[in-house]
């Protein structure tokens, strides 16, 4: 076949190669950052089938590094939108978009329909999440995370190679979450880093080369220093997450996700009364937001700024894109503080609700 | 001995440095974090795996290294 000539004539791929590559099936949770440029290479180089889980949508912040999305996807599911323009890359190969978030309940059958897991999430929650699926579903975990300027690259779970969890045996808190569209990304560096990623899961397939099985490689897009560390295997920790591999599908996702019911739009507080806006970003964070009045506590200092919580107003807490404030809401909760409520939407889609004609607030 | 200790990550915003030289005179790894946990409290809070000589270690080992990486793991995609 003409499309793929570039690799049948490599000696080490041929038309074997080939073949490996259109009978292999890839799943790649997340569609963000990392996931573009994994999803990218692997649609073509041929992969046969291709699943993509992700149940955000595209922001127009998304698009300095998400580099499948354009300005007619913006508000798409990213899956959707993602499996849209592969499809045009190459139409030979069979993509199936899950628009929708991974769980616990969802995970262990969706693995078992593909050979290979790529991680692109964005949070430790999945990125724990996927590591336990695949050790039970026996698959192998192409890993990849960024963080500012620095990335991560490891391959786990492969041929009883060690586990995430055997470098990284504790979850961090999750009042640590350091998320790229919080703290800033440099573009380019989720498209090496999950170019990297694509690269490890050809490898994988094709069976040549050195697989990064139990080695950490770490980049620096600075000063283009790269290092590996080898992870030793803990057996420890894999039992672990075999042993309550029955229980799997009846965990919770943690703390930051069990606000599920107190999560709410923004559209349902604008017009009421009797609210209190609370922004949890910290302070240099943009855009600042402006039309309503707002209670600034950064998540960093909350509890000590409890005090500035009004107890007989409805709490709508919001932040950058939707995740702190479910923590906020969380440590609310905990301070027996109730009739709060985490904002889905993100400051800068709060602020365009703000100054939309009054109108369509009703309608809406 | 003089250690060159290597940040990597958030612990770069604690530390305020990508890398520098301590001089150390204990024997194992959890010495010498507890010296860098006096030089930088809030380095206790993170989470964070220890590598020399190209692999993680305990914190428990014994230094064999005049180098030592720590490495918290990234979340971003």
């Amino acid at each position: 076949m003409d499309r793929y000539n570039r690799h049948i004539i490599l000696s080490e791929i041929g038309q074997i190669g080939q073949d490996k590559i259109s009978a292999a099936r890839v799943l790649v949770v997340g569609a963000g950052g990392l996931g573009c440029p994994v999803l990218q290479y692997l649609t073509a180089a041929g992969i046969g089938t291709i699943g993509i889980i992700d149940y955000d949508t595209v922001e127009l912040s998304n698009l300095q590094r998400q580099v499948l999305f354009g300005t007619s996807s913006l508000g798409q599911n990213k899956a959707k939108s993602a499996k849209q323009k592969l499809q045009d890359l190459n139409g030979s190969i069979n993509i199936i978009a899950y628009p929708k978030k991974l769980t616990f309940k969802n995970a262990i059958d969706l693995f078992r329909k593909f050979d290979i897991i790529v991680d692109g999430t964005d949070n430790f929650e999945t990125r724990y999440l996927i590591n336990d699926a695949c050790l039970i579903t026996e698959k192998p975990l192409v890993f990849g995370a960024i963080y500012k300027f620095q990335g991560q690259v490891s391959v786990f779970n492969f041929k009883n190679g060690p586990s995430y969890k055997c470098a990284f045996p504790n979850k961090p808190n999750d009042d640590d979450i350091p998320n790229c569209s919080e703290v800033g990304v440099l573009g380019v560096l989720p498209g090496i880093i999950g170019t990297m990623q694509a690269n490890e899961v050809l490898k994988i397939i094709l069976g040549i080369g050195e697989v990064l099985s139990g080695t950490i490689l770490c980049y620096d897009a600075l000063t283009n220093q790269t290092i590996t560390i080898k992870v030793k295997k803990s057996n420890k920790e894999i039992k672990n997450v075999l042993l309550h591999s029955k229980d799997f599908n009846k965990r919770e996702m943690n703390d930051v996700c069990k606000v599920e019911d107190f999560e709410a739009s923004i559209k349902e507080f604008l017009n009421e009364e009797n609210v209190q806006f609370i922004d949890v970003r910290e302070v240099y964070e943009q855009p600042k937001i402006e039309g309503i009045p707002i209670t600034n506590i950064p998540l960093s200092s909350f509890l000590e700024n409890l005090d500035l919580i009004c107890i007989d107003k409805k709490k709508a807490v919001f932040c950058q894109t939707g995740i702190r404030c479910k923590m906020a809401v969380f440590l609310l909760n905990k301070h027996h503080i109730t009739n709060c409520y985490s904002i889905n939407e993100g400051a800068s889609e709060i602020n365009s609700y703000i100054n939309k004609p009054q109108k369509s607030k009703i309608n809406e | 001995m003089f250690v060159i200790v290597k940040y990597f990550g958030m612990l770069t915003e604690v530390t305020n440095c990508r890398e520098e030289t301590v001089e150390f005179s204990g024997q194992f790894i959890s010495e010498l974090l507890d010296e860098l946990f006096l030089k930088y409290p809030n380095l206790k809070e993170k989470q964070f795996q220890v590598a020399q000589n190209q692999e993680l270690e305990s914190f428990d080992s014994k230094l064999t290294s005049t180098e030592i990486v720590l490495m918290p793991p990234f979340s971003g995609g």
